[in-house]
């Protein structure tokens, strides 16, 4: 499978990357490499197997269901970049003459 | 006193604490000065932390006068690793440092919480010394990906310390630091390791916990420990391992003590060791005649130490790599979505909107190896492509688990070089991701099927070090390490560069 500037793109924005042309152009190219490579998998016959997300046969780990201590409000805003009132300060999230 | 680092255990240190000998804080001191008189040129660390590491001896040293004043016994009652100088992976946290994965991203990001196998190193006695350079994410094997510049190989300043690890293995290898700890997703602890001649382990999946270390692939990542003999290997691994409440994938498997385990085998000898050489391996192309021939060498040496020697064959473990190049970036791409400029990490100024700002502040903090992981994960779970790529690659992962867990009725430990090449020149490889992708490619199966593996250095190769890897089944690091301590009397390979004796 190859994939084109057009996918790129796409899958850019899926990730929440804002690239340049010039990078797009690059990422294509350095993917269709790396997938020209990978897609020798494409050629084991796996019909039938199941799938193997996590090595190790552990289901459903639980604990107590106990209070302990979390991080502080202050800690868990230590790194923030903008805050106000305790909280996470972002940029607006609806657009001014967006409905949605 | 003068003390030169390069000749220093756990062990010793230990007992210079319990003889009197010296202080933890002229161990550190010693430590600091060293980090201080060559890190310049070897760029092992992104933050030295003396504040953190001399508090720390200083609380060695107040316990050794308590037990005194007790009339205690210090041999007996000093904790594992009192005093030893350790350095971590900048991805680990911890509070009174910076934890920034070698990524402009978190170039700011103070840790709020304690990584549990730091923690446990440090409640063991371990004096922390600062935080590692590493290829940015561990998305590397060079750790020429890192956002402050490359980590240079103590054997020659111009080459590589293989990576993801790289800064941890340059700190060991160094005698900056006595041990170390480094994190592998797919070879990140083992190939540096192999590259900078110094014992590294992977431990099974879920040995060690990996609450507070910066995830890569969930499924793959373990916490390892770098050092320059397998019985200090061994008191690390004790010290860190166990269940952890913090982390769900930890195992609940006894700790064994490690280290008697070593010197238990290094009396009862290999006997009766099952030890298999991974043909196919072997035959790959891209391997170093020499090491191809060194390996094959050390499996010689485990024969005439009387361990039963048979060849193996893992045919679908030769499509590990694929595998690995779908499973890990399809991990990284959910684990680093998290670094949106919102609630840490750098923030692209003056965003129009939400979007806006998690565009550009995602384009502008990451590298470009992690943005091409993200990329290559994206795609992989996209829809049209999911089962194509994460399907199948998930399904390999099954095959190639079960083929280890043939291999293991018939054999103890397997055997395959660690690394298909001795340490390259810094910028070599570094325009093919491909290419560089192709040095982990006797590491990755074993973190696909989640078993223990770790490079024992074998001896040089155009006056660099070459490590052979050896491979235990889930939960048998007492074999792994058994065997390693005694191939590692029987080589008899000097650890230390030359630069640092």
């Amino acid at each position: 499978m190859s994939i084109s500037e057009e996918q790129v793109r796409h899958v850019a924005m899926l990730a929440r990357l804002g690239l340049s042309d010039d990078q797009i152009s690059s990422l294509g190219q350095e993917l269709n490499s790396i997938l020209g490579h990978i897609d020798q998998i494409q050629k084991l016959d796996l019909e039938g197997v199941e799938t193997t997300a996590h090595p190790m046969e552990v289901v459903n780990s639980m604990r107590a269901d106990v209070i302990r201590p979390g991080l502080s409000r202050e800690d868990a805003l230590l790194n923030a970049p903008e805050r106000e009132d305790g909280a996470f300060l972002i940029p607006r999230i609806v657009g001014g003459d967006d409905a949605s | 006193m003068s003390i030169d680092l390069s000749k220093l255990s756990v062990r010793t240190i230990r007992d210079g604490l319990a003889s009197k000998t010296w202080s933890a804080r002229e161990i550190t001191q010693a430590s600091l000065d060293r980090i201080a008189a060559t890190d310049e040129s070897l760029h092992a660390f992104n933050q030295v932390t003396p504040e953190l590491a001399l508090a720390a001896a200083d609380a060695v040293d107040a316990r050794v006068a308590e037990i005194e004043a007790a009339g205690g016994d210090l041999a007996a009652e000093l904790p594992p690793l009192a005093g030893v100088p350790t350095a971590f992976k900048d991805n680990m946290n911890l509070r009174g440092t910076r934890t920034t994965c070698s990524s402009k991203i978190l170039s700011n990001y103070e840790s709020v919480y304690d990584c549990t196998a730091v923690r446990r190193m440090l409640d063991a006695g371990a004096v922390p010394l600062g935080k590692c350079n590493m290829d940015e994410f561990a998305f590397g094997s060079s750790t020429e990906n890192s956002a402050t510049g490359p980590s240079h190989n103590p054997w020659d300043l111009d080459r590589v310390p293989g990576g993801s690890s790289g800064g941890s293995a340059v700190a060991v290898s160094s005698a900056q630091a006595v041990l170390s700890l480094g994190s592998d997703t797919g070879g990140s602890i083992r190939q540096p390791g192999a590259l900078t001649g110094t014992v590294a382990l992977k431990p099974t999946y879920g040995r060690v916990s990996r609450y507070g270390c910066v995830a890569f692939g969930s499924s793959l990542d373990q916490i390892g420990p770098f050092a320059r003999n397998v019985e200090d290997a061994a008191h690390a691994l004790k010290a860190m391992s166990g269940q952890d409440p913090m982390d769900a994938t930890s195992m609940s498997n006894p700790v064994p003590d490690y280290a008697a385990a070593v010197r238990a085998a290094k009396v009862d000898g290999m006997k009766g060791l099952r030890v298999g050489i991974v043909r196919d391996m072997l035959d790959m192309d891209g391997l170093d005649g020499r090491i191809k021939r060194r390996t094959e060498e050390v499996v010689g040496i485990f024969a005439m130490l009387g361990a039963e020697v048979g060849e193996v064959d893992l045919p679908t473990s030769q499509h590990a790599l694929s595998a690995y190049y779908i499973i890990g970036p399809a991990e990284a791409s959910s684990n680093l979505a998290r670094f949106d400029g919102v609630r840490y990490g750098v923030r692209a100024t003056e965003a129009e909107d939400v979007m806006d700002l998690y565009l550009r502040s995602r384009a502008e903090g990451f590298g470009p190896e992690s943005i091409r992981r993200i990329m290559l994960g994206t795609y992989a779970l996209s829809a049209g492509y999911y089962d194509a790529y994460y399907g199948q690659a998930q399904r390999a992962r099954t095959l190639i688990i079960r083929e280890f867990a043939e291999a293991f009725e018939n054999y103890d430990i397997l055997v395959t070089p660690t690394s298909p090449e001795p340490a390259f020149k810094i910028g070599e490889k570094s325009a093919d991701p491909l290419t560089m992708y192709l040095n982990d490619i006797f590491t990755i199966p074993v973190n696909l099927a989640g078993n223990c593996a770790m490079n024992v250095p074998m001896g040089m190769v155009k006056g660099l070090p070459v490590g052979v890897q050896l491979i235990a089944n889930h939960f048998s690091e007492e074999t792994l390490l058994g065997a390693a301590a005694i191939l590692e009397t029987e080589i008899g390979f000097d650890t230390t560069p030359p630069r640092a004796q």
